[in-house]
């Protein structure tokens, strides 16, 4: 009997996703569920923040950015602590899947954050009489706009990509210490920028309807985030195994579109 | 929430312009980006039937 760990990683265990070729597969499956989670949530949450919810008290229907711009603040955050955490296993573990999906997270974040800082700005002109200010909370989100760009500007720039892996990840994992300061920094510093929308430990600060419109809308974003990743993991699997065998055997298949 | 019409649906209150203003930001960067990735995908795959046509022809 001959053991061919190379080709079949093993059946069960920790590690059996963290095969590539395993994994290549599994995220092709899974990605139309995703899709359809993502079209029909934000059907569904499109429809109340526009039809649904009512107006807002004190800042008329400008209010209504909250249903992309908190999203997109959170999704900015939570991709950067997975990417982070991704990049951690691939550097202890030296698993190269565990940094692909760090590489294939990091565009969507940065988008992510942009788009938070985009939103953010046309929701401060009418509300605060200005798109931009020098604030802790803008400052940090800004900063993570840097963090992300500075890791994809990292590993672009090293043609040895398990070496693009290890030096993006001690980038990921310094960044780290930015999250807890952009959440916080709305309780740590004077700011403009209003506290936590959402509160696990007083009653929302808002109308039902605005928090589910708000909800349903984050989970969308979140659902359309791993979709992307998923798909951006594939192509950079296809990119970085591409003399594997298996990947040969699919594409001989014509199962490569 | 009734609007009455769609002028005052694209109005939003005196705040259209920053309303659609987020909201088509952010359809131009999530239709950018699935551009982005799908072509990317293009470029590997392309790229991989460049190499195994060479690999043919070399053997």
């Amino acid at each position: 009997m001959t053991m061919n760990t190379a080709t079949a990683p093993a059946r069960f265990g920790l590690f059996w996703f963290s095969s590539p070729q395993t994994f290549f597969p599994l995220a092709g499956r899974m990605i139309p569920w995703f899709i359809a989670l993502t079209v029909v949530l934000l059907a569904i949450g499109l429809w109340i923040a526009f039809f649904v919810a009512p107006t807002d008290a004190t800042q008329g229907e400008s209010y209504r950015i909250i249903f992309i711009h908190v999203p997109t603040a959170w999704m900015s955050m939570f991709l950067y602590v997975v990417m982070a955490f991704w990049a951690a296993v691939g550097l202890i573990f030296n698993t190269r899947l565990s940094s692909m999906m760090a590489s294939a997270i990091a565009p969507t974040g940065a988008l992510m954050t942009f788009l938070a800082l985009w939103t953010g700005a046309l929701w401060g002109r009418p509300t605060w009489g200005t798109y931009w200010v020098w604030d802790a909370r803008l400052t940090s989100e800004l900063i993570l706009l840097f963090l992300y760009l500075g890791f994809l500007a990292l590993q672009a720039a090293i043609d040895d990509k398990r070496r693009a892996d290890k030096a993006g990840a001690v980038l990921a994992l310094v960044g780290v210490v930015n999250i807890p300061i952009i959440y916080f920094s709305v309780q740590w510093w004077n700011t403009l920028h209003q506290g936590a929308s959402v509160s696990l430990t007083r009653s929302p600060s808002m109308a039902t309807t605005m928090l589910w419109g708000m909800l349903v809308m984050a989970l969308a974003f979140w659902m359309y985030s791993i979709a992307a990743v998923l798909h951006r993991v594939r192509t950079i699997i296809l990119e970085r195994e591409k003399r594997a065998d298996w990947v040969r055997e699919l594409l001989a298949e014509g199962r490569l579109k | 929430m009734n609007w009455g019409s769609w002028d005052n649906f694209w109005a939003m209150g005196g705040y259209g312009l920053y309303v659609w203003g987020s909201y088509a930001m952010v359809a131009i960067v999530i239709a950018i980006e699935i551009w982005l990735f799908k072509s990317r995908r293009r470029a590997a795959v392309s790229e991989l039937m460049r190499d195994a046509v060479r690999g043919r022809s070399s053997r």
